[in-house]
């Protein structure tokens, strides 16, 4: 399967142009950038791990892409997304976020069903990634 | 009021002498009045009956729509009246008809703090029927922040949705089940599951499905969070479905909405016409509970359309984002339903903006201040498709849910590809737009050029090519030509 959370999950991979013309559109804007990562595509998983913080100085969408290479380097392997934020009042929130690089494999979900009374169904979305210890969810890139 | 009209313009006499005086004698019409930072301020257009002046007219509507009476009472005198009466500061004729825009000044006291009900049957509540008036509409309203600050505003709004969601960058997709009526539960669910992991982010009931005889509501929310459940898992996405509370007694659309968030639901429905006092009790279970709500505006159109009658929709979506929705469907432009580009802008702008400008080419009277109430989230929705995306974009921007309904269930290929070809077109008219492509004039191209590798979209380009609803729009900005 493929898990489509992010801005652009339906359109095919991006290239490394195709991402740094969407970093500059975010700059142009104001809109500092974030590199994140996880192992854990839970569509709830608020909080993947940041590599470093927002880069609120790089004005230079070039610079943003050596954070990203390097970021690849460190986890070939799982889930990284590019976000960009927007900080005016009344937003202070992210205004595009979007996946560029995901798992060789994507296994996907497991529904659990846990059936009630009155035909009710209390629902579990669970990754089978998740299945194994962090660290150890992926296979590595060859 | 004839007799009223007749003493106009005749000799002054006492302010309460018993009988009948003219409402701009009594203090409802005061050209040197100037409005106060609190005081809220409306625009009605009006038409006067032959041989009313239209200044004693809009002195009426100011007075009916506040402390007078046909007849002089001296039980006023028991009050500080100046203060309480509605003051009519300016009278303008509408060039080339018959009309004039009254300004009418209300002060903050005649109202009760965060009620919609009791704004609303002051200064629409019995002046509507008011014989000397041909017709009477109102435009427009200026709510002051003292009085926005009484009312609890959306449950969540736009920014608190997108985060809840994880959804950013792009407007929402969204459809309503087709048909409208006479599915069964079962069948129901399945139109829900296939949209939504085809690649919609929500689907919708419709206003009119509530609980009837072909399917009650109970088995529907079950079948329907089935649905949401599995197309989560099938996506990895957080997925919803608008579940229509709607129903005859407040009792009952708790019942509903109780069991919708038991059922883990992100998401209710209630329509326009459960009235405003049972909207402003939702939003406050809606925000108790952590749940969206999403507001359909049924029946609106019975006194918004026409321009010299009713309420404007700008008034109607002012008093929904104070009463609390996160949702409202506030036109589409380019659908099947009602709306000139202009006008839909002034709606779009005062659901999603903090501080709105006055801009009559857009309908806007007066400027508006939120006093950083959250934004409603526009909805979109009637006879639109995966072909008018970028003409969608350019005026509805990236805030909005777009709801194409039959644009994802009369795909020949089936629901999810429906969906799909949607949600392709979409994604890659962002694309385009952030990489800084002339999105609106090649907007044809970027989607063909997607269609090449998506066969889903290929084929909802082909089938609604040709599909537009190129009707004149009734309810426009005066002095404004509309665009074609």
């Amino acid at each position: 399967m493929r898990v489509t959370q992010g801005t652009f999950s339906f359109l095919p991979d991006l290239t490394d142009d195709e991402i740094r013309a969407q970093v500059q559109y975010c700059l142009d804007h104001d809109w500092p950038i974030s590199i994140e990562w996880t192992d854990d595509p839970h569509p709830r998983n608020y909080y993947w791990e940041m590599w470093g913080n927002p880069m609120f100085d790089v004005k230079d969408a070039a610079a943003v892409m050596l954070e990203l290479a390097a970021c690849r380097r460190a986890h070939p392997e799982v889930y990284v997304r590019v976000s960009g934020y927007d900080r005016r009042l009344g937003r202070q929130t992210t205004a595009i976020s979007f996946i560029v690089q995901r798992p060789a494999e994507e296994p996907g979900f497991r529904l659990v069903r846990e059936e009630g009374a009155d035909r009710q169904v209390r629902y579990s979305t669970i990754a089978y990634a998740t299945d194994k210890p962090a660290g150890q969810r992926y296979a590595p890139r060859t | 009021m004839a007799g009223k009209h007749a003493s106009h313009g005749s000799e002054p006499r006492s302010r309460w002498a018993a009988g009948v005086a003219p409402y701009a004698e009594m203090g409802y019409y005061q050209p040197d009045y100037e409005p106060k930072p609190t005081d809220i301020l409306c625009a009605f257009r009006f038409v006067p009956q032959d041989g009313v002046d239209p200044v004693e007219a809009a002195a009426a509507v100011a007075g009916e729509s506040s402390t007078a009476t046909w007849t002089v009472v001296w039980t006023d005198r028991l009050t500080a009246h100046e203060h309480y009466q509605a003051k009519c500061y300016r009278v303008v004729p509408v060039p080339g008809t018959d009309q004039h825009i009254a300004y009418i000044a209300y002060d903050l006291d005649l109202f009760e703090e965060g009620s919609i009900a009791n704004l609303t049957s002051s200064i629409i509540g019995n002046v509507f029927g008011f014989k000397a008036l041909k017709s009477l509409r109102l435009e427009d309203m200026r709510i002051p922040p003292h009085y926005t600050k009484t009312f609890q505003g959306p449950a969540h709004g736009i920014v608190m949705e997108r985060e809840y969601l994880n959804k950013y960058g792009r407007p929402l997709l969204g459809a309503t089940t087709k048909p409208k009526l006479g599915l069964s539960a079962r069948n129901y669910g399945r139109v829900v599951y296939e949209a939504l992991r085809g690649g919609l982010d929500f689907v919708k009931d419709d206003e009119n499905i509530n609980s009837q005889p072909f399917m009650r509501w109970r088995d529907r929310f079950l079948f329907c969070m089935e649905a949401v459940n599995k197309a989560q898992a099938a996506t990895g996405e957080i997925k919803g479905h608008y579940l229509n509370v709607t129903a005859g007694t407040m009792e009952e659309m708790y019942e509903r909405a109780d069991f919708a968030k038991q059922l883990g639901s992100v998401i209710v429905m209630i329509d326009l016409t459960i009235g405003y006092t049972a909207i402003q009790s939702m939003a406050k279970w809606a925000r108790k509970h952590g749940v969206i709500l999403h507001l359909h505006r049924a029946g609106h159109s019975t006194y918004t359309r026409q321009k010299t009658h009713g309420v404007s929709f700008r008034v109607i979506a002012k008093w929904m984002r104070l009463a609390g929705v996160d949702h409202i469907h506030a036109g589409t432009v380019v659908g099947k339903l009602e709306g000139d580009p202009a006008t839909t802008k002034g709606y779009y702008h005062t659901l999603r903006d903090d501080k709105v400008a006055a801009d009559p080419s857009i309908g806007l009277y007066f400027e508006q201040d939120w006093a950083s109430m959250p934004a409603v989230m526009p909805v979109a929705s009637g006879g639109i498709h995966a072909g008018q995306m970028h003409t969608l974009l350019h005026l509805l921007g990236e805030d909005v849910v777009l709801q194409f309904g039959g644009g994802t269930i009369g795909h020949p290929d089936g629901i999810a590809e429906g969906a799909t070809a949607n949600r392709v077109a979409v994604e890659a008219m962002i694309q385009a737009r952030n990489a800084g492509r002339d999105y609106l004039h090649e907007g044809p191209d970027i989607l063909a050029a997607a269609a090449r590798w998506s066969p889903s979209l290929k084929k909802a380009l082909e089938i609604w090519k040709d599909i537009t609803f190129d009707f004149q729009s009734t309810d426009v900005p005066d002095a404004v030509v509309t665009p074609t």
